[in-house]
């Protein structure tokens, strides 16, 4: 059976003034119809470009997007697939043209696709989804500076919906809103996934939100994917020397716990032109000279936990896979 | 802050984009005296044959370079012309250069800044690169350029006018676009479909009015006086059509001794502008829902 997305060897490159910028580099995934795939990792590391590149806002450098089996990489008419395809913006309050009014804003892609026939069923279908969306229906002339962020982000997730997608890009959507806001967005956007069935790619950097609501996770650092596993799987058995620091430095709500931190040193590799080597080898507690020499592929070290480090199994005390007796698949 | 909710909260009267653009510019007091002027120097314009107690060229010569009287309110002019009349009559031709070589170049200049600031690259070099060479002439040279190889008449002053304020249009539009196209929601348009097209005219412009509306406001003024320049200059309005401008100038040797010759035509050009800038500003401010009190 094809997968809902297939993403296969994805790079983007930016060309910038100093050399060629890795914002995605090499990076592989599925994602199946109903499930949310996380994708976490802090500020610059490729995950918000990789989104973009997913629903062909930017164009892809090299590799390729399976979309229910078809190729739509080099895909040049996009206004298709944008019915299928939709990405809720991380800024409520720049995501929304302050010119148009709720009911315009929502309106807008049914009536750029023709969707709706008349006026009347353009103005129903714009109900229905405010309604969908918790949104009072009084506030349909209203225009977005008049809202709070979490209304505002509820039209944002209207918009996306107006089109029936069956694949929704998040990207950061609960970042900007406050915390008992961020809940009620969340929980919204579960109870819409289980209603219609769509699956979700959802960016984040707040791990505390990514286990609340992936199936899966997929751990980025500079552009490339260092850990990737069922969500329980990678809380639980971290194998990757990143995501073991990205895990210690969620807040702790005891105080009287007293926790080993693991502080990161050091600079970010700079991802313009890297040379081939493990890009998290200059801040890693671990970084021998392989590491910095050899790009680490990213392997299946235990079952459906893949990780992208030459040291995982020494780290972690699992005997060696590699050399001895093969069982390890790269991909 | 208060107002604003109980708008909201009455919003199920459904009022449209335009109405509710209306009601915010009543609000402005200032904008609504501007409009006022404005209305008044239309009618004067549509009744001019009514208003007016003389011809606009009716020539007498007894009654030559007259001081304002009762007969005539404003004077006579040297060839005895009836000045009030002149400038009653003068109010279709200034306002008609005004708006309409104002709207054209407007028009055009926007689409092309727009262009320029939404697709950059080549685009945005051709477009830019022209508006420069444009601007590299000085405006009235420019427009006597095309005025004289155009020919003299009113339309060809009309296009004249407009075509040397087009550089300005497009060099605030550009400006303009290309802050408002990194806004995330150009990018969210382009997320369910929109075409370019589409983008331009509903998300850019939109949000680019106020700069437009204020060149606009502030251009028709200038382009009232560079028309003024080319009547006097015989390349505009024939004499004796009357336009405030070409008044002006040509009362220009009797200044010394006659100053309502120049006064009242002058008094015309700056009641205009200023109505203008008022109503302009009240416009820009009205246009811009977050400025909603």
């Amino acid at each position: 059976m094809d997968h809902l997305i297939e993403v296969q060897n994805l790079k983007k490159y930016f060309k910038t003034p100093r050399g060629m910028l890795h914002a995605v580099d090499d990076v592989s995934f599925t994602i199946e119809k109903g499930k949310t795939l996380g994708v976490v990792g802090e500020s610059g590391c490729g995950k918000s470009t990789l989104g973009r590149v997913i629903i062909r806002l930017l164009d892809a450098t090299e590799g390729h997007i399976y979309f229910k089996g078809t190729d739509i990489a080099g895909e040049r008419h996009t206004r298709k697939l944008r019915q299928h395809m939709q990405i809720i913006f991380q800024d409520p309050f720049s995501s929304l043209n302050p010119r148009m009014s709720v009911s315009e804003i929502i309106a807008e892609p049914l009536k750029i696709h023709g969707v709706c026939k008349s006026r009347r069923a353009v103005e129903e279908k714009v109900r229905e989804l405010m309604e969908t969306v918790g949104l009072a229906e009084r506030l349909a002339n209203a225009y977005p500076h008049e809202l709070d962020g979490g209304r505002r982000q509820r039209i944002g997730i209207a918009r996306a919906l107006a089109l029936d997608p069956q694949f929704i890009v998040c990207d950061e959507p609960v970042s900007a809103l406050d915390v008992s806001i961020q809940a009620q967005i969340l929980n919204l956007m579960q109870d819409l996934q289980e209603e219609r069935g769509f699956a979700y790619l959802f960016i984040t950097h707040d791990l505390s939100v990514v286990k609340h609501i992936s199936d899966q996770i997929m751990v980025m650092y500079l552009g490339m994917v260092v850990e990737k596993a069922e969500t329980q799987e990678l809380f639980d058995r971290t194998l990757h020397p990143y995501t073991k620091a990205l895990l210690a430095a969620i807040p702790e709500p005891n105080i009287r716990r007293v926790r080993k931190q693991e502080l990161l040193r050091g600079e970010i590799t700079s991802p313009i032109d890297p040379k081939p080597s493990c890009r998290f080898a200059a801040r890693c507690p671990y970084g021998e000279e392989i590491c910095f020499s050899e790009t680490p592929p990213l392997e299946e070290v235990l079952p459906g936990h893949y990780a992208a480090c030459h040291r995982v199994r020494e780290i972690n005390g699992l005997e060696s896979g590699r050399d001895e007796d093969g069982t390890s698949v790269s991909i | 802050m208060k107002k604003t909710m109980t708008t909201s909260k009455t919003g199920k009267k459904k009022r449209s984009q335009w109405g509710d653009i209306w009601h915010r510019l009543c609000r402005n007091k200032l904008a609504m005296f501007g409009l006022f002027v404005l209305v008044l120097l239309v009618l004067m314009a549509v009744f001019a044959d009514v208003i007016a107690p003389y011809g606009y060229d009716d020539q007498d010569y007894s009654q030559m370079l007259q001081f304002p009287s009762a007969a005539h309110p404003m004077g006579t002019d040297n060839f005895g012309r009836d000045i009030f009349s002149r400038i009653i009559y003068g109010t279709r031709i200034s306002l008609q250069i005004g708006f309409i070589s104002l709207m054209g170049s407007a028009v055009v200049g926007s689409i092309l800044g727009a262009c320029a600031g939404y697709f950059g690259g080549a685009a945005d070099t051709v477009i830019m690169r022209g508006a420069d060479i444009l601007m590299a002439i000085p405006r009235t040279v420019l427009a006597i350029a095309i005025a004289t190889t155009l020919g003299p008449g009113l339309t060809n002053a009309m296009i004249a006018v407009a075509i040397s304020s087009i550089p300005n249009f497009a060099r605030v539009v550009r400006a303009s676009t290309l802050t408002v196209k990194e806004q995330e929601y150009v990018e969210a348009a382009r997320a369910i479909g929109a075409s370019n097209a589409h983008i331009i005219a509903r998300y850019i412009f939109p949000n680019v009015m106020s700069p437009i509306i204020v060149q606009a406001t502030l251009g028709v003024g200038t382009a009232i006086i560079l028309a003024a320049s080319l009547s006097f200059l015989g390349l505009g309005i024939q004499p004796p059509v009357p336009e405030w401008g070409a008044m002006l100038s040509a009362s220009r040797s009797y200044m010394r001794d006659y100053w309502y010759m120049v006064t009242f035509p002058g008094l015309a050009i700056m009641l205009t502008v200023l109505a203008l800038n008022l109503f302009g500003d009240g416009l820009r401010d009205a246009l811009d829902p977050k400025l909603k009190k």
